[in-house]
């Protein structure tokens, strides 16, 4: 059997491409963005045609897998946590559609936050849209879960959800590969109306999904992600989901002297948890996310069973877990190594040197020199660092698109002057309506889109906004004359300041593209000829 | 057999060569090996960290709790300090010295390596001046790495055998660098634990 060293969503990618896997659609995020990768950079995807190309957003990556799995054919879509909020629509819906070919929705979440806004847990989703979750503990189980997770989702026609978080997504592991399955023929719905949820079809079909509970529940009882080890001390329970498991099992290398449940399929096998429950005098719940089990478990009014988790501070209420956690939580010894020596200082990320970025705050704050601070609402993306020093350049930064809405928000209740400041990848993903709302109502507002050509902070993948920034504002409306671009560069600081003072002042929406490449994809680009010459 | 390692350095130093090479060399050996990188956001000149574990028995955790970490590989001196909550009793620190200054309050150098040195098992040193003697400047990594390589698992020629793999495709002169440069290292790091014993 081959035997491969791959991150956690390396492992997915492949899982899924060995089972099959027709098209993937996704937009980078952290930490999510290496399973599109891996698969764009396969060879064997690359001679079987299966799709990879980025999505301009994430409702859109998911409309796209829906419609591939309307086709007959195995799909998958993939996003970090905050994503699914923006591909949600098409999410929910598609649980009451169902799917077709095999859909696999992969979710990446950020505990602790590591590169993200918030800590949102994925697995509430799963419930809400009431199709099945999988929880992969480790690098074997994500390869495992992409391959199963298809299967289930042809057998019950239902789109599955693999959720997993920062720590699998970008750990290496060992992982053994199956045999690989051939690829679907097109094979259009035998139902054609059951992509149509007008209201009285979408009554039947969430019939029809209610009615498949029952069955995602018995599944759960079986499923190879879900295990019940049963042990002598029966003290203490423990109920471990997803890698929970794993910072479980480090504190007893010769095996847990408890009875464990692990997780890593929903909805819940309540039999599995009935019988942890009432076996054991305290279960101890472990989640890597929000108390989303233990919630459930403990009900409203908490009084039937002893529990432990984070509702109760056993276990911090946010934030990642990590072995050291789990031990206290467990009532272990913790070994202690010596404190961090004092003098040692934070470091925070930073603009790279020679970053476009730099040089257009550096203009955009002169511009601003001599009004009252907290006019520039900012968005997601590499540029989000200029609210960092030395820049101290923006003062909101919410969600993908929110600087340029919120700035017309602003605007509207007498904001002058008002600056949204978004990037050209973060733009095409969701600011271009927002821009459609503030030209409509020519609002007095100045767009900067800092256009570095790529989508930077996760690594120079391909930007949909790519040499059409000015076409779609054209497009959209804003005057000619009031689409600036310029080049942000030390020696034309003056000029720009110069340039972006005039469109600050001016009582409509206008909008300055600050254009110059990335220096991370820059010097990828000068890389590869110098190599070809040696 | 069991070794716990975390790599530290600053987002673009290129930590996650080191962890290649080991890496290479543990999968060749048939040992499990996991590897917690920190891709995204800190890549961006902030603190970075990899977990690197090793072992012939199955890892469960990708994360290495604190007070169990065997060694400590930093390619930046402050870096190497950061993590010294996970440094078990007998775990040793290899630093590179050459500090990367990114931020206003970087501390005085002098008490960095002080600090470094005051450690009960620490090695420091000047890794890029090593490289540019025996290759160049660009091949610290692998000095740091041959440093470190008495507390690895793996017999030397089993390190160059996953530099030459992993190098291969630049060609044999970077190659024969980052050997001279590993060799160079471990030679440092032969003399001065001989001076500690």
């Amino acid at each position: 059997m081959k035997r491969m060293l791959l991150l956690g969503d390396e492992a997915i990618a492949q899982g899924a491409l060995d089972a099959g896997l027709s098209g993937v659609y996704a937009y980078p995020g952290t930490p999510s963005t290496e399973i599109t990768e891996y698969i764009q950079r396969s060879k064997e995807a690359r001679e079987r045609g299966v799709h990879s190309d980025w999505s301009a957003n994430e409702k859109t990556a998911m409309e796209a897998a829906l419609g591939m799995s309307y086709a007959g054919k195995r799909a998958m879509t993939c996003m970090k946590h905050v994503g699914l909020n923006v591909a949600a629509d098409g999410f929910v819906n598609a649980g009451i559609t169902g799917a077709n070919g095999g859909l696999l929705v992969v979710v990446a979440d950020d505990p602790s936050m590591h590169s993200s806004q918030n800590e949102q847990d994925s697995r509430f989703y799963g419930k809400f849209a009431l199709v099945p979750v999988l929880e992969p503990a480790n690098q074997q189980e994500c390869y495992l879960a992409a391959g199963y997770g298809l299967e289930l989702s042809e057998k019950y026609n239902t789109p599955v959800m693999i959720r997993i978080t920062t720590r699998l997504a970008h750990s290496r592991a060992g992982v053994e590969l199956s045999e690989l399955r051939a690829e679907n023929a097109l094979r259009l719905p035998t139902d054609k109306q059951q992509f149509i949820l007008l209201p009285a079809i979408a009554r039947k079909s969430y019939q029809t999904l209610l009615g498949k509970q029952a069955a995602f529940e018995e599944e759960s009882e079986s499923s190879p992600l879900n295990r019940y080890e049963d042990a002598d001390d029966k003290s203490l329970g423990i109920i471990a989901c997803g890698i929970g498991y794993n910072y479980l099992m480090e504190n007893f290398p010769e095996g847990c002297p408890h009875p464990v449940l692990k997780i890593g399929q929903y909805p819940v096998p309540r039999t599995m948890v009935k019988r942890l429950l009432e076996s054991c005098e305290r279960v101890l719940i472990l989640e890597e996310g929000a108390p989303i089990l233990e919630e459930q478990i403990r009900g409203l009014l908490d009084v039937s069973f002893n529990i432990a988790g984070r509702l109760d501070g056993t276990v911090p209420r946010a934030g990642e877990l990590n072995p050291n956690i789990v031990a206290k939580a467990l009532g272990e010894e913790i070994a202690v190594g010596q404190d961090k020596p004092a003098l040692v200082q934070p470091r925070p990320p930073e603009l790279c040197k020679g970053c476009p970025h730099i040089d257009s705050y550096n203009a955009l704050n002169e511009a601003l020199h001599e009004l009252d601070p907290g006019r520039v609402f900012s968005d997601i993306g590499c540029y989000t660092l200029g609210a960092l020093a030395p820049f101290h350049s923006i003062n909101t930064c919410v969600d993908m698109g929110a600087s340029i809405t919120m700035a017309k928000g602003a605007a509207d209740a007498g904001l002058f002057p008002a600056v949204a400041v978004i990037g050209d990848s973060t733009f095409t993903h969701s600011g271009m309506t927002g821009l459609l709302d503030a030209i409509i109502e020519n609002s007095p507002i100045t767009v900067m889109i800092v256009d570095n050509e790529t989508t930077g902070m996760t690594g120079g993948q391909t930007s949909s906004a790519r040499g059409k920034l000015e076409d779609i504002c054209k497009g959209l409306g804003v005057p000619e004359e009031h689409i600036i671009v310029v080049e942000p560069l030390r020696k034309h600081h003056d000029e720009n300041v110069r340039l972006i003072k005039n469109e600050l002042f001016y009582r409509g929406i206008s909008v300055v593209i600050e254009r110059r490449e990335c220096i991370q994809t820059a010097k990828v680009v000068v890389k590869i000829p110098k190599e070809a010459n040696a | 057999m069991k070794r716990d390692i975390i790599l530290a350095g600053v987002g673009g130093q290129g930590i996650l060569t080191i962890a290649t090479v080991i890496g290479y060399a543990a999968v060749e050996r048939g040992l499990h090996l996991k590897q917690a990188e920190v891709h995204g956001m800190s890549q961006r000149g902030g603190d970075v960290q990899s977990h690197l574990r090793i072992s012939d028995k199955e890892i469960h955790s990708d994360l290495i709790p604190e007070g169990r970490v065997d060694l400590i590989i930093s390619i930046e001196p402050m870096e190497a300090l950061r993590y010294t909550s996970f440094l078990a009793p007998d775990g040793w620190i290899i630093a590179n010295k050459k500090p990367f200054v990114n931020i206003p309050t970087y501390p005085d150098f002098e008490d960095v390596w002080k600090s470094i040195e005051s450690m009960p098992r620490s090695i420091l040193l000047d890794g890029e001046k090593i490289a540019r003697e025996v290759a160049t400047a660009r091949s610290m990594n692998m000095v740091v790495l041959g440093a470190s390589s008495p507390f690895l698992p793996f017999e030397i020629e089993e390190l160059e055998r996953a530099i030459e793999a992993i190098f291969s495709r630049k060609g044999e002169a970077i190659v024969a660098q980052n050997i001279a440069a590993l060799r160079a290292g471990r030679a440092l790091a032969e003399e001065r634990n001989l001076a500690i014993h």
